[in-house]
């Protein structure tokens, strides 16, 4: 006989917005509810109701379950009880939350990616209003913040939230494990329309390969046609030595990350704020990074209260050809978005770009030159985002077309 | 038999009398100006007090008795010890040795170092505590424990009573930091100091019986008096009146809820780019971690435009006293001080004034001083469609907080509710709030962290943000949202019997909360 009893979630003083899920299996006796939760006046009716509709899915006729509630929206109770029925009886059922209209949003290539906030995958409460904070992109981790035996729960719960929580226009990106668990961990999520995939630890262009096809496989399988981009992150000293053949892996991929934490333990050295330790790796990550046309993003900085500290990483880190850092605290979006936005030099820049842009466009010119140099495309495309990011940070007219042509004449 | 009960003009169903007393149901804002005359307590002569001036008594228990504690009458406390009070319910133990009974407890708030008077009001001694009533208390009165009704004032509606007669202190126990023989006391000096004594006032001027207990005898005269000795009975002094550890939050501190700290920025911003927030401006924010982060902001608003605020009005904390120190503010005008900064400023800066919530928040009185006040930052535990605030119970029915000063400080210029749309999966915005404790008419402002709804009432503000870029949002797109993210929750269930009364500002009832269906 199989186990009869297992739990899944997160319960006590301190959790909120989670519940812990309890489920023994009987033999008779019906389903059985055992709800303690604070919200018991307002939705105790609607979590019953819940419970018992997801045991009715997956075809259980007899248990007893115990649930303590925090105030857990319906994804996360739902994902909870998958959990706990998942460690008592095989399936490959998966009981799906609706996905909610706005999530069907897909990327591209060439968007700033200058903020990203990490999000914990086992950790509800932190998901919910992650989209508020004005990251450009949001980061499901299923790997380092997540215990080895929550890894199952995490998956179910990262995959709800992916279809019930609005991230209100962030890049939706998941960071999956190492080796075969992250492949298990693709299975789980490429259906639910994540954007892009982050690739812990990277060491060779096998280990992106590997990724890439198998994304590539279930999107077949499920006739994806969005683009689902990549971002191998290095955190090892081979890796950072391979990076140049990792970053040019695969087409897919669009942004190539440093995690210091990682490479400093590898490299048996202390991370330093200075960061004098990793100066060639960064270096050398951004050349890799730049010569094979991704971005290049830097680690996250650890020290959550100190703003003043992370303003300076992030100017430093913006010299050295850095365009985008990771977020460990909603606090720290604000100081890196407007660190890496580009300064008046760079606007400037693009004004005249996308001038000459839309005079040669007049002209029906086919090259677009700026003085005697010619601009690529992809050249002008960038500085019509610049332009309209500096406009949204107010940094320059909505009209400032007028005011350049009239500077001009 | 059943009180007679009639639908008041907010729409809300409450009795006609309440603890065996005749109520005005609530007629609309500003519709009950009763005449007549004040209320007075008797007339005392000086010769039957000390000719020196003497009133020191040797006991809590003494001073009661020689008051001639009785049963069924009315003690009024006042809560400027907070949570750190050791003297309130020290009263109820005596009487309760003194098989005193059917006692109606007045407090102008209770705290949780309150709960053991639960006791009290179990063994007979206390009849019903007519003031705030939090956490473990409010919970035993919804759960119908309490014998009488609960009624539930805000601060400027207990003066109101007071004065009025509906409430007739017999004996007001006020504890005080440093007093002197005569009777003279303040908040300030001693081991135990609060700050300011202004809730006490009243109770002073108006009881039959004054009893002064402090544990910082000073000499005559103690100086400058908040409370006059020509109204004191008794002076007690007592080992220790408080543990100032729990009389003010060492230091208040600004949210670290990234959520509510986007709410603070919006507020700030909404202030700024409405124009309410101005140089020369009167406003007045809580202790709440929102409020001190919105205080922060406004601050810094002012600083780079060069604006200074004519005055603040209290609960005052570090931030307040940050710009007033830092020239950003002309005057603290103070009824209560939260932490130790605020505390030490009322002692050593003349801008910071004690002022008391008689003067602040009566609403009958000549002249309210909260509409006077451009800002007013309030909060709520739920909103209606018709912007009608909730303060007192949650969505739950349960009882769990006082009113406070909030009734009165909806008087102000711009209320503006800085709320989370959902607090664990329950939503701030409702239908119709549970219990009505402020009409929405005088509600401005709700701003969430999804977005901000203003009043459509407020036609001027609307049209002052138009363009700004701030995210305007109408009310019930708010509610949905919320509803579309936690579901739509269902109504807890009552009893008929009604364990709370609700007084509006100007004494009538506007609402009631009802026993808990268990």
């Amino acid at each position: 006989m199989g186990k009869m009893i297992a739990s899944a979630g997160n319960s006590g003083p301190k959790v909120r917005s989670d519940c812990e899920v309890t489920v023994q299996l009987r033999s008779r006796g019906g389903i059985t509810i055992d709800l303690t939760s604070k919200v018991k006046a307002l939705y105790g009716e609607s979590i019953q109701n819940l419970c018992r509709e997801v045991f009715s899915f997956f075809r259980i006729k007899h248990a007893a379950i115990t649930i303590n509630d925090s105030g857990a929206l319906p994804f996360v109770i739902a994902a909870r009880i998958e959990a706990a029925i998942k460690k008592l009886k095989e399936t490959e059922n998966e009981y799906l939350p609706g996905m909610l209209r706005v999530n069907t949003y897909s990327t591209e290539r060439e968007r700033f990616r200058f903020s990203r906030l990490y999000l914990p995958g086992n950790n509800p409460a932190l998901m919910i209003n992650a989209g508020l904070h004005s990251a450009d992109g949001i980061i499901l981790d299923l790997e380092d913040s997540v215990a080895p035996d929550r890894k199952n729960e995490a998956r179910i719960l990262v995959r709800n939230a992916l279809r019930q929580v609005d991230f209100l226009g962030a890049e939706r990106m998941v960071r999956i494990n190492q080796g075969d668990m992250g492949i298990e961990d693709l299975r789980s999520v490429i259906p639910h329309n994540p954007n892009l995939i982050l690739i812990p630890k990277c060491e060779t262009p096998e280990q992106v390969l590997r990724v890439d096809a198998m994304t590539g496989t279930l999107k077949k399988q499920l006739n994806i046609k969005k683009q689902i981009f990549l971002m191998p992150i290095i955190e090892t000293a081979l890796g950072v030595e391979n990076s140049y053949n990792i970053a040019r892996a695969s087409g897919n991929i669009v942004a190539m990350a440093i995690g210091l934490e990682d490479l400093t333990a590898d490299m048996g050295i202390a991370r330093t704020a200075g960061g004098k330790e990793s100066l060639y790796a960064r270096t050398r990550l951004v050349m890799a990074a730049k010569a094979a046309g991704v971005q290049p993003i830097d680690s996250v900085f650890s020290d959550v209260a100190d703003l003043e500290g992370l303003r300076q990483n992030v100017l430093n880190s913006k010299a050295l050809g850095f365009e985008g850092m990771g977020c460990i605290h909603p606090r720290q979006i604000a100081v890196i978005n407007e660190g890496y936005a580009p300064d008046d030099q760079e606007t400037e820049k693009s004004k005249k770009i996308v001038i000459a842009y839309e005079e040669a466009l007049k002209q029906g010119l086919g090259v677009v030159a700026l003085g005697s140099k010619m601009i690529d495309t992809p050249v002008v495309a960038r500085a019509q985002k610049i332009i309209s990011l500096a406009v949204k940070l107010g940094r320059v007219q909505a009209d400032w077309r007028n005011e350049f042509l009239t500077d001009k004449k | 038999m059943a009180v007679k009960t009639v639908i008041n003009a907010a729409g809300r169903r409450v009795p006609l009398e309440i603890n065996g007393q005749k109520v005005i149901p609530f007629r609309g804002v500003g519709k009950h100006l009763p005449d007549g005359r004040k209320y007075s307590p008797p007339i005392p002569s000086c010769i039957n007090y000390p000719v020196d001036g003497n009133k020191v008594v040797r006991t809590l228990e003494e001073a009661l008795r020689k008051c001639g504690l009785k049963n069924g009458m009315t003690i009024s406390t006042h809560h400027h010890l907070r949570d750190g009070d050791l003297i309130s319910n020290r009263i109820f133990e005596i009487a309760s040795s003194m098989g005193v009974r059917d006692l109606v407890w007045f407090p102008s708030a209770s705290f949780p170092c309150n709960n053991p008077v639960m006791k009290y009001l179990e063994d007979g001694t206390i009849n019903r505590i007519e003031g705030s009533m939090n956490g473990p208390l409010g919970r035993f009165v919804s759960e119908g424990r309490m014998k009488g009704t609960a009624v539930l004032r805000s601060h400027g509606g207990r003066v109101q009573a007071i004065q009025d007669g509906e409430v007739k202190i017999d004996i007001a126990v006020v504890v005080a930091p440093s007093a002197d023989p005569f009777g003279n006391a303040k908040g300030t000096g001693g081991k135990s100091a609060c700050g300011v004594l202004g809730y006490a006032k009243a109770d002073s001027m108006y009881a039959s019986k004054v009893i002064v207990v402090t544990d910082n005898l000073v000499d005559m005269p103690c100086f400058p008096m908040e409370i006059e000795g020509n109204y004191v009975d008794y002076v007690v002094v007592a080992d220790k009146i408080g543990l100032p550890e729990k009389i003010v939050s060492g230091t208040t501190e600004i949210t670290k809820s990234p959520d509510r700290i986007l709410i603070a920025r919006l507020t700030a911003s909404f202030l700024e780019k409405s124009g309410i927030l101005k140089d020369g401006v009167t406003m007045q924010a809580g202790a709440g971690g929102t409020s001190l982060a919105i205080a922060v902001f406004v601050h810094e608003i002012l600083k780079k435009k060069g604006w200074k605020s004519k005055f603040g009005f209290g609960g005052s904390t570090k931030y307040m006293v940050k710009m007033l120190e830092e020239g950003q503010m002309g005057y603290i005008l103070d009824a209560q001080a939260f932490d130790l900064d605020a505390v030490m400023s009322v002692e050593k800066n003349p801008n910071h004034v004690p002022y008391s919530v008689f003067n602040a928040y009566n609403f009958h009185s000549k002249g309210n001083l909260t509409s006077l006040m451009d800002i007013m930052i309030l909060g709520a535990t739920e909103v209606d469609l018709d912007f009608n605030g909730n303060v007192v119970t949650h969505s739950d029915g349960y009882l769990l907080h006082g009113i406070g000063g909030w009734q009165n400080c909806l008087h102000a210029r711009n209320v503006i509710l800085p709320l989370p749309l959902f607090r664990d999966r329950i939503p701030v915005i409702v239908d119709h709030v549970t219990t009505l404790c402020g009409p929405g008419e005088l509600i401005d402002v709700i701003i969430t962290e999804r977005g901000i709804a203003i009043n459509p009432l407020r036609k001027d503000l609307i049209k002052s943000v138009r363009g700004s870029g701030l995210p305007l949002r109408s009310i019930s797109d708010l509610k949905q949202e919320a509803e579309s993210i936690c579901g739509k929750p269902q109504k807890p269930e009552f009893e008929d019997r009604i364990v709370a009364a609700i007084k509006w500002v100007d004494g009538t009832v506007i609402d009631v909360v009802r026993k808990i269906k268990t």
